[in-house]
């Protein structure tokens, strides 16, 4: 029925949409209209209001004011499954798929009732099948969930949108987990499915992509609307100037001056944990004075490496070598005790304790130490005086050291953590995802730190699935793959594809580790 | 219906709330008293003058509310650093265990000697009860609710055997208990004539003590830290293990003083009645105080006065005590309900 309503009626219209979260409003009188096989491209730094929109859209959220309405009819707010049946699908960040069932179990999960399950399986099977050669989806549908890649997984979650008929199909960054090479597949994908008439949603903050797929991109700033333009009649600068409000400097970064080896790892190898695969013996150098850039595709090792650096993992063989000296103990006091600065990957998790205030959240490496602790007593206002400090020097804008650090953004999270982390010149920085989330005035002041930190002679460990950001910072780069390291290529010797080829895993096999 | 974080609420919200729960607890209380036949305003009036009314009723009161504190700061230590400790019944009976073993002629010693010698031996008893379930937990990951409610017990059929065999009075016509403490081991009087002991002081130097080691010493911080967020404890440097071993030790020891000033202030022995579940009702103390330590303090009296007071009601009014049971019930889950309220937001729809 859809279709004999003609070309031109939206098969999605948006009408300003607004949704406050007590003080903040993620979203402020959004509207947007999506035509039938269109791929537009919701573009908008961290923060912009992208997701709660479209968690609008899909009824995870119900809106404040404004409506949904698709192919002409109103959507009941708050309702996924009223968005699943007028053919809405989405395919989250972080999948939604059940680990220990197989593909098509997942696929099929909620599309019948419970007691009827099993029945008229194999016709089920065939059309995943169909729908997975017809779109170039490649997958088994047998393989349970836990043995396919993250590449495959969000082959899974596409199918169970299509399983389900979905004719518009919403993307929340969907390349953030992939290598170049796997990404390409994904936009050949799309390509088929607008094709056939579908229509897409594509979330993003990376403008090459954005540029590559879309026929429209729509920018959100702040939760507003900044522009829509045509894709063929725009370029990333002005993208760039849409999503921030000014035009965007390029980092200049000139090559480092290589120091002596700060931090060593000999054959080392550390166990696998879980899904996340241990080192397989690696070799590497942390020179002083340069910037190291780790790429790779998410889940190849950079977890275990980090956990090395960080004193939480220690070798499982092979030595690991500080200043010419293996550790005899290795546990994260003895990594800070031995100079290693550590940003750790999840900020929320792992880097701060969100109901301590900022005072608390500094001290954390150091709270038992003069002059924050003597004979087991704190001193709070030496406690105080410290944060106040780091507030001033790394301009973390808060309403003073007693707030609560959940109630900060990110980036000021984050400015706090590397001023915990800088405080006392370390020897060697470790910096997981360091602006993984952070807006671009945020990035700019976390790539200056760092670069300050190796202009005084720190060694810089930087881990990234950005592979623009490892280009632009490394004086060096590695690619990590299933816990091997690639040889180190010097800055500006391998182009982005010949990088990704790494990252997909090519070029390992040639590789002896004595290089 | 969903709910939705309030990032910072309002002091209206955060006092609102509890209050409104309060109101509800009161309001159930004296349906509960109509249901029974009885004048609610009298009932509830009975309530009052039996736990405050007169200087008898409120001394009552403070004495029942000792062990509470004790047992109280126990659960609100534990609960702090996420270490569950259901066990408190059974670090009280430790404790007055020892405070029996030392406390009935074996240490010939004078009082100031003896009394700090049974109140640390009952707490090193109880902080060892506790320790076996800790190092369960730090080392092979058992979970702790199971293993310290099992020991509960596991000490309550240790001491009835205990009372039956090595500890039973020999005069005591066959009764399970034990022999009663000498005069030099009992806790005196705060008042000469009236029935408060000084245990009730050393709950409330207990309570200060604990509120300085959480708000000012390295330990507190350690153990704050790794209630709110383990892993980032962990990634700090913070030794967690060590920390949950030590949080288990003062929650025991805390635990345990419960029984050592049972015994050595109110009751002069031991008998398996010792406890009317002071260890089980501790969490509630614990909870309603929001898990601080001074709060501690007044939550211990409320529910103290709670008891005390319908215990004299229901002689006067000839309505059930338990009453009692279900008002403190009733106000624990309205007040884990308030204090959701103000943190949320109720969205219909």
């Amino acid at each position: 029925m859809p279709q004999s309503e003609g070309a031109q009626a939206p098969v999605l219209r948006l009408c300003n949409i607004t949704k406050r979260f007590g003080a903040l409003t993620a979203n402020d009188g959004l509207s947007l209209d999506l035509a039938r096989g269109e791929v537009v491209a919701l573009l908008g730094e961290n923060g912009a209001g992208k997701t709660t929109l479209m968690n609008i859209l899909f009824g995870h959220y119900t809106a404040d004011e404004g409506h949904v309405e698709v192919f002409g009819q109103r959507l009941p707010p708050g309702n996924p499954r009223a968005a699943l049946g007028a053919g809405v699908g989405m395919v989250h960040q972080h999948f939604t798929l059940a680990e220990n069932l197989s593909a098509l179990d997942n696929i099929l999960l909620g599309t019948r009732p419970l007691w009827r399950a099993g029945l008229r399986r194999s016709a089920a099977r065939a059309r995943v099948l169909e729908l997975s050669r017809r779109f170039g989806l490649a997958v088994d549908p047998d393989a349970r969930i836990s043995a396919l890649s993250v590449g495959e997984r969000q082959r899974v979650e596409i199918l169970k949108a299509l399983y389900r008929d979905a004719r518009i199909l919403i993307l929340d960054e969907p390349t953030a987990v992939l290598a170049p090479q796997e990404a390409e597949a994904l936009f050949a994908t799309l390509r088929k499915m607008v094709a056939e008439g579908l229509s897409v949603i594509f979330i993003s903050h990376k403008l090459h992509e954005v540029m590559a797929i879309s026929d429209r991109v729509v920018v959100l700033r702040h939760g507003k609307l900044a522009g829509t333009v045509p894709t063929a009649g725009t370029d990333r600068h002005q993208l760039a100037a849409m999503m921030v409000g000014a035009e965007v400097e390029a980092p200049e970064v000139r090559p480092g001056q290589p120091g002596a080896v700060r931090l060593a790892l000999r054959g080392v190898s550390t166990p696998r944990r879980g899904n996340a695969p241990g080192l397989r013996a690696v070799d590497l150098e942390l020179r002083g004075g340069q910037i190291l850039g780790l790429a790779g595709v998410s889940g190849n090792g950079q977890a275990a490496l980090a956990g090395l650096l960080a004193g939480l993992e220690a070798p499982e063989a092979g030595q690991m070598e500080l200043a010419g000296q293996a550790p005899a103990l290795w546990s994260p006091r003895a990594a800070m005790q031995a100079g290693i600065a550590r940003i750790p990957e999840d900020r929320h998790a792992t880097g701060t304790i969100a109901d301590f205030t900022l005072t608390e959240n500094a001290l954390l490496e150091r709270y038992d130490r003069p002059p924050f602790a003597r004979r087991g007593w704190m001193d709070w206002r030496a406690a105080d005086g410290f944060t106040r400090g780091l507030i001033a020097d790394y301009d973390i804008r808060c309403p003073g050291p007693d707030t609560p650090i959940r109630l900060l953004s990110g980036g000021n999270m984050q400015k706090l953590i590397l001023g915990r982390a800088l405080d006392g010149e370390p020897a060697v920085i470790l910096a997981n995802q360091p602006v993984r989330g952070l807006d671009i005035g945020a990035i700019g002041f976390v790539h200056r730190q760092l670069l300050a930190a190796r202009a005084r002679g720190a060694a810089v460990l930087l881990i990234s699935e950005d592979l623009d950001e490892i280009m632009a910072l490394s004086d060096v780069i590695h690619v990590i793959y299933e816990g091997r390291l690639s040889p180190g290529f010097a800055r500006g010797t391998k182009t982005a594809a010949e990088l990704g080829v790494w990252m997909a895993g090519g070029g390992f096999s040639e590789v002896t580790h004595a290089a | 219906m969903r709910l939705e974080a309030i990032a910072n609420p309002s002091w209206s919200r955060r006092l609102g709330f509890p209050l409104i729960a309060l109101a509800a607890t009161v309001a159930l209380g004296s349906l509960l008293a109509m249901l029974a036949g009885a004048d609610p305003f009298a009932t509830l009036g009975l309530i009052v003058k039996g736990a405050a009314g007169s200087r008898f009723a409120l001394l009552e009161t403070l004495n029942r509310a000792t062990p509470l504190i004790f047992t109280g700061l126990a659960v609100a230590v534990a609960f702090r650093a996420k270490l569950w400790n259901i066990g408190a019944e059974a670090q009280l009976y430790a404790g007055a265990v020892m405070a029996v073993l030392l406390g009935t002629g074996a240490l010939p010693w004078p009082s100031g000697l003896l009394l700090p010698a049974m109140a640390g031996a009952a707490m090193l008893a109880g902080a060892l009860v506790l320790l076996g379930p800790a190092l369960l937990k730090v080392r092979f990951g058992v979970d702790e609710v199971v293993t310290t409610l099992l020991f509960n017990f596991v000490v309550l059929l240790l001491v009835s055997m205990l009372l039956e065999g090595p500890l039973k009075d020999p005069a005591g016509m066959g009764w399970p208990q034990s022999a009663r403490l000498t005069p030099e081991a009992r806790l005196p009087r705060i008042v000469d004539g009236l029935r408060l002991h000084w245990g009730f002081a050393l709950a409330l130097i207990s309570a200060v003590l604990v509120w300085l080691i959480q708000t000012r010493s390295t330990l507190g911080y350690e153990m704050r830290a790794v209630g709110l967020n383990r892993q980032a404890a962990e990634f700090a440097g913070i030794p967690v293990g060590r920390v949950v071993l030590k949080t288990a030790l003062l929650s025991g020891g805390l635990a345990a003083l419960a029984g050592f000033s049972e015994v050595a202030g109110l009751k002069g022995n031991l008998t398996l009645d010792i406890s009317p579940g002071f260890g089980y009702t501790g969490i509630i103390v614990a909870m309603l105080a929001l898990l601080n330590p001074l709060g501690v303090v007044i939550t211990a009296i409320f529910v103290a006065g709670v008891f005390v007071g319908a215990d004299s009601m229901s002689r006067a009014a000839g309505v059930p005590s338990y009453i009692a049971n279900i008002m403190l019930a009733t106000a624990l889950l309205n007040m884990v309900l308030a204090i959701q309220l103000s943190r949320f937001r109720v969205r219909w729809g």
